[in-house]
């Protein structure tokens, strides 16, 4: 191992590193913005309005991220068309190019695994909410959704670390993320271990920072269910032992 | 053969090659997974730490950069050892890679497979004089099998698209011949889209066939509900 050179070329692997993150995360947004409204429609009980985005999924899913950035990068400009729109401007830049095949890509993952969580929504909840007469709308925003999310979290923290190194296959065509430096920069010295592994433990230490939010975001968002985890397996969601106090007028004097 | 403008003699070969390095990286990953799980289960702090620093490593880097290592960093160990430039084959350095991936992975599934079967099991197999080996064998092995195989079949479908990967650094696999017709004729919507088609099968043949071996698996289970 050359030390002087890991040291050399590690201002321009960080400035690398700055890409890939830029490139994730504007890709996780965009997927988690699209993903959203597809994963109500894909757990719709219509099948005129599932079906077409189980498609999606199905495609995106089944196929490699490269063989997608390739036929995005490559495949575009070779319909006529396209290359007289405004369009073009964007399919032309590899960049765009990398954030369009991303973000689908993630979008496709997240929709299923927010399903999942929709699904996994107590029905009891559901049916709470349009007890209290709310509207499709404001149940799935305050209800369904918020619930749906916390369940899926794990795996989306999952996803979102799939993401972040799926993001090195914009190094193919031809962006200088942070595997497109390290490549380049192998290329003129060809010295591969320094600098491939330079590159790798700043990957990891994305990837540790990134698992690490989640886990704090997932302890967070279960923080009111820790509290009640004592009552001796009781539905901990419907439990709240401050409220059944004082709800039971018997329970409630024997607190006093 | 005029199909695809003469290329498609060159993608079925592409295809049958994805198919090969997947599925050698399959069996040989699967070894590794039950090796890294065992390692992590077995109670043996230098084992388990060994594969908790393998599993945590792998699992933190990109696919496409641990192929560029083993390749190029392959290529000049071996030149450095045998004292002439040696290059790598691609295939040799594509299947080490995704087996060092899928091995992390499937260490993680299996090792959980391990932990889902009842302790009473494992006490019952001891009671009737099984050695380890055979416990392991006969008793703990078959019941894994059944709760690893949705991970293992998740894990099997992303190997397949992550052989794409390898084509960066030339194998001759779908991908590469993809690429390769597409700069040719300068058609890359049609072998893009072929290559999509041909992915595409490849993991829905995969799903129908680990529904069946899923079904397999559990069919000495007696359904609740």
């Amino acid at each position: 191992m050359n030390w002087y050179l890991v040291i050399d070329v590690m201002p321009r692997l960080l400035s690398g590193a700055l890409l890939t993150l830029l490139l994730a995360a504007l890709s996780v947004l965009a997927g988690l913005l699209i993903a959203l409204p597809l994963s109500l429609l894909r757990s719709s009980s219509s099948g005129m309005l599932s079906r077409p985005v189980l498609a999606y999924t199905f495609v995106f899913r089944g196929t490699p991220l490269l063989v997608q950035l390739f036929l995005i990068y490559y495949g575009a400009g070779q319909i006529e068309w396209i290359r007289t729109t405004p369009a073009w401007t964007i399919l032309k830049e590899p960049y765009w190019c990398a954030l369009i095949a991303f973000s689908l890509n993630n979008a496709a993952y997240t929709t299923e695994i927010l399903r999942g969580g929709i699904r996994a929504v107590p029905a009891g909840e559901v049916e709470a909410a349009k007890a209290l007469g709310m509207s499709y709308s404001l149940r799935t925003r305050r209800i369904v959704l918020p619930i749906a999310f916390r369940l899926a979290l794990p795996a989306y923290a999952n996803e979102v670390v799939l993401m972040l190194k799926a993001s090195s296959l914009a190094s193919t065509i031809t962006i200088m993320e942070l595997t497109g430096t390290a490549r380049k920069i192998v290329a003129q010295t060809f010295s591969p271990y320094e600098v491939f592994i330079s590159a790798a433990l700043i990957y990891l230490a994305i990837t540790f920072v990134v698992v690490r939010a989640f886990a704090r975001l997932e302890r967070r968002l279960a923080h009111h269910l820790e509290r009640t985890e004592k009552n001796n397996g009781k539905d901990p969601v419907h439990n709240d032992p401050t409220q059944e106090l004082d709800s039971d007028p018997v329970l409630r004097q024997e607190a006093r | 053969m005029t199909l695809l403008q003469g290329f498609g003699d060159q993608i079925v070969a592409g295809a049958i090659t994805t198919l090969q390095v997947a599925l050698t990286s399959l069996v040989l990953g699967i070894a590794v997974g039950l090796g890294g799980a065992l390692a992590k289960v077995s109670g043996i702090g230098a084992l388990r730490w060994l594969a908790d620093s393998y599993t945590t490593i792998v699992r933190g880097i990109p696919e496409l950069l641990i192929i560029l290592i083993l390749y190029f960093g392959g290529t000049v160990a071996l030149t450095a050892l045998l004292g002439r430039y040696v290059e790598v084959d691609a295939f040799a350095a594509g299947v080490f890679a995704l087996t060092i991936v899928f091995g992390a992975y499937a260490t993680e599934v299996f090792r959980a497979a391990f932990l889902a079967v009842p302790r009473s099991q494992i006490e019952a197999a001891h009671a009737l004089a099984l050695s380890k080996a055979l416990t392991f064998r006969l008793v703990i092995l078959p019941q894994m099998w059944r709760y690893a195989l949705p991970g293992l079949g998740n894990l099997w479908l992303t190997l397949l698209k992550d052989t794409a990967l390898i084509s960066v650094v030339g194998l001759e696999d779908l991908m590469r011949k993809a690429s390769v017709a597409a700069g040719a004729t300068h058609d890359p919507l049609t072998f893009y889209l072929t290559a999509a088609a041909l992915y595409l099968t490849f993991t829905s043949v995969s799903l129908a066939g680990l529904a069946l071996l899923e079904q397999r698996a559990g069919r000495g289970v007696r359904i609740s509900e």
